[in-house]
């Protein structure tokens, strides 16, 4: 028998380092394997057995005697025992290809990649010449899932077509808004699948040189994605030569230093070249002027990792999946007051009803959803009329919605949705990189607003001037965060007016002013 | 993390090796000031000018940098590190109660320390372990659904801090 206990941040997070020595304790020496994201069933303690690999969870130390017993007669009558992994429903439905080996086994070993099918995309694209490389990507369909779903292949070709000694590969791994968790998944789970998706993107566009920036509020995924990078380059998938190909690809971590404004792109560019994090104006774009100057590709770490896909399984394979403009794979991370939160990677079209009520159960408090905030601290909250759009990127733009990188957070009936549209103004004060004035300036009076709304000072002038706000927010600022932090605003405000206290038909701002 | 006891000598001495060491890496100035702060618990002004010119820049170009990221401090931090989160998913399950009570318990506010020296308290915006809020960080440990009883547990075992 073969124990597998996660080493992935929110299994230790509940404790599975403990549980790891209790095993130890009674003479069973643990895999520490990556997530499955199945978080409600963490710690996840799974058994490879005679009769396949089974799981109990939420496993504790002290549940470990009962669980060794129950291995040895009638491992089901255990109440933790989750019966077949492959078998439980909320991993069986998905349609995993960039987490289909997240949890398999230990993160770090380079023959359990390999065995399940880790640089095939890479030795496929070895075949390749760079524009052959960028024809697939653009064959796939993929758009960035970073935020701004912008197509991969378009990124890639403007790169490639740039005439320079010098290109660089960025890998977005900021990972900043709230509610999600799938970039960290795959670097503390599969980290040598992005590896093989940012080499892929240096043999495509002729870039020698790759950049990850991690944000430091994640240490695990910084302590295994360094060790999965000297263990690549040990064994030839980096640096001079790859697997005998003539090509070279460096990569190497770099933290940033908490701030989310550095999760944009340029921001990041910035910051990797040592500055303040200011957002540049574009033109000239990453593309063509990017880090130091040079021509760079920037994608989010899950964009990455799909190219390993791609390029192993076949562009077609790829864009199989998918409705309209949207592509492959969507990772929905489903986060907040949930009962059962988790990473549900599922081809793009299923409604939030159906992530929220079959996936996740209802919230965790047992009270009713009152709202979901998708896509991050720049998304709106949605009311439960709103629960039925698929997700999809442009039935959501079309609601004044966005899936951004994809976090689904919850909220219950007890939460106070002004307080929320104050906290959207409060988190824009913190967090604007200070540029545009009705970033800096409007968020400040933005919380000022809110407060004397919800205290009933003047509320029909300052429900204007709020919305007058929101206006030069949107109009005036140079980057999605002073553009977009109206959104979850005037969401609160349309369809939550009573919490600000009033009814919510003089909130809409659709009116005359 | 922090040594806070080393003399000035000291600290500009491990400044300047470490200046030494960074500064031809591209991009050489998060890397350091991260290298710095891990070594000493904070940024001191001292180093400024030291930084500025081993990379070549204006000491205002430096403070600059400093003052732009969270991260990094300017004076000397408690023994350990407390973060709470402070974004929505956390919200959504009871942070807002949780870092009062965190305030109320330690007796700081946030960006504060203890008065034995013990904790600094700092807000954060996502660990990314938002399927289980809420969330803090100690150190390099992050924990799930902390909730109040909880986070006096935690608590108890880094010592006295009241
Ligand atoms: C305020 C702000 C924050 C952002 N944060 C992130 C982030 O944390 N991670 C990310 O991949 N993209 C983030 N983006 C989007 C990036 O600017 C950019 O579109 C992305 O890195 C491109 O990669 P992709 O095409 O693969 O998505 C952010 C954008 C804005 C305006
Ligand atoms: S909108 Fe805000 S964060 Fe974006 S560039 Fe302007 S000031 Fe900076
Ligand atoms: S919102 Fe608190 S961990 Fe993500």
């Amino acid at each position: 028998m073969t124990f597998y206990i996660p080493q992935d941040t929110t299994a230790l997070a509940l404790g599975a380092d403990a549980v790891a020595a209790a095993l130890q304790a009674a003479g069973n020496e643990p895999v520490r394997n990556g997530s499955r994201g199945l978080f409600w069933l963490e710690p996840l303690l799974e058994v490879e057995t005679d009769q396949g690999r089974i799981g109990f969870g939420p496993v504790s130390a002290e549940d470990i005697p009962s669980i060794l017993d129950a291995l040895s007669d009638d491992a089901s009558a255990h109440p933790l025992y989750q019966g077949e992994i492959a078998a439980i429903p909320y991993l069986a439905s998905q349609q995993r290809l960039t987490y289909a080996r997240s949890g398999e086994g230990d993160p770090l070993c380079l023959d359990n990649y390999r065995r399940l099918d880790g640089f095939t995309g890479l030795k496929n694209a070895l075949a390749l010449s760079g524009q052959q490389i960028v024809d697939q990507v653009k064959e796939s369909g993929l758009r960035g899932r970073g935020g701004a779903a912008f197509p991969a292949g378009i990124k890639w070709q403007t790169v490639h077509g740039c005439d320079a000694a010098q290109k660089y590969i960025v890998c977005n791994a900021d990972e900043g808004d709230s509610g999600t968790f799938a970039d960290r998944l795959v670097m503390e789970s599969d980290p040598y699948q992005l590896i093989e998706g940012m080499t892929i993107a240096g043999l495509a566009v002729g870039a020698t040189q790759g950049y990850i920036y991690l944000r430091s509020e994640y240490p695990k995924a910084h302590q295994l994605l360094n060790a999965a990078i000297e263990k690549a380059t040990v064994a030839n998938f980096l640096g001079d030569n790859i697997q005998g190909s003539g090509k070279r690809f460096d990569l190497e971590v770099r933290l940033g230093a908490g701030a989310y404004i550095c999760g944009e792109e340029t921001s990041l560019l910035e910051s990797l070249e040592g500055k303040r994090g200011m957002v540049r104006a574009k033109p000239p774009l990453p593309a063509i002027e990017g880090l130091f100057g040079k021509p760079t590709v920037v994608n989010n770490v899950l964009t990455l990792a799909a190219i390993s896909t791609i390029l192993a399984q076949g562009a077609a394979a790829y864009q199989n999946f998918g409705m309209g403009r949207s592509r492959g794979t969507l990772a929905i991370q489903l986060a907040g007051n949930i009962k059962r939160g988790g990473l549900i990677e599922l081809a793009f079209g299923v409604t939030l009803r159906q992530v929220v009520e079959d996936y996740g159960q209802g919230t965790f408090s047992g009270r009713p959803i009152r709202a979901i905030q998708v896509g991050g601290p720049l998304g709106a909250f949605l009311p439960e009329s709103q629960w039925d759009t698929p997700m999809d990127y442009e039935a959501f733009a079309a609601i004044k919605a966005m899936i951004g990188h994809g976090g689904v957070v919850v909220f219950d009936d007890t939460a106070d949705m002004a307080a929320q549209a104050r906290f959207a103004m409060e988190f824009c004060v913190a967090e604007s990189c200070g540029k545009c004035t009705p970033c800096r300036i409007g968020s400040v009076r933005g919380v000022e607003v809110i407060d004397r709304i919800v205290a009933g000072e003047n509320r029909d002038d300052n429900l204007i001037l709020l919305h007058e706000l929101c206006d030069t927010m949107e109009m005036g600022s140079l980057c999605a965060m002073g553009g977009m932090t109206p959104f979850p605003v005037r969401s609160a405000l349309t369809h939550f007016g009573q919490d600000f206290g009033t009814s919510s038909q003089d909130l809409s701002g659709s009116g005359d002013h | 993390m922090g040594v806070g006891r080393l003399s000035s000598h000291q600290t500009q001495g491990a400044v300047s090796t470490l200046v030494e060491q960074y500064k031809d890496l591209p991009g050489a100035m998060l890397p350091l000031l991260h290298a710095i702060q891990a070594e000493l618990g904070y940024v001191p002004d001292s180093a400024v000018p030291v930084i500025a010119k081993g990379l070549n820049l204006s000491r205002a170009e430096v403070h600059g940098v400093i003052s732009f990221y969270h991260d990094f401090k300017t004076h000397p931090v408690g023994k350990h590190s407390v973060q709470i989160c402070r974004a929505e998913a956390c919200q959504s399950m009871g942070s807002r109660q949780l870092e009062a009570h965190a305030k109320a318990l330690l007796g700081v506010d946030y960006h504060e320390t203890t008065a034995d020296g013990n904790i600094t308290l700092e807000p954060v915006y996502c660990l990314g372990n938002c399927a289980c809020s809420p969330s803090i960080r100690i150190d390099d440990d992050i924990h799930a659904r902390v909730s109040p009883e909880r986070f006096e547990q935690l608590i108890s075992q880094l010592g006295v801090s009241k």
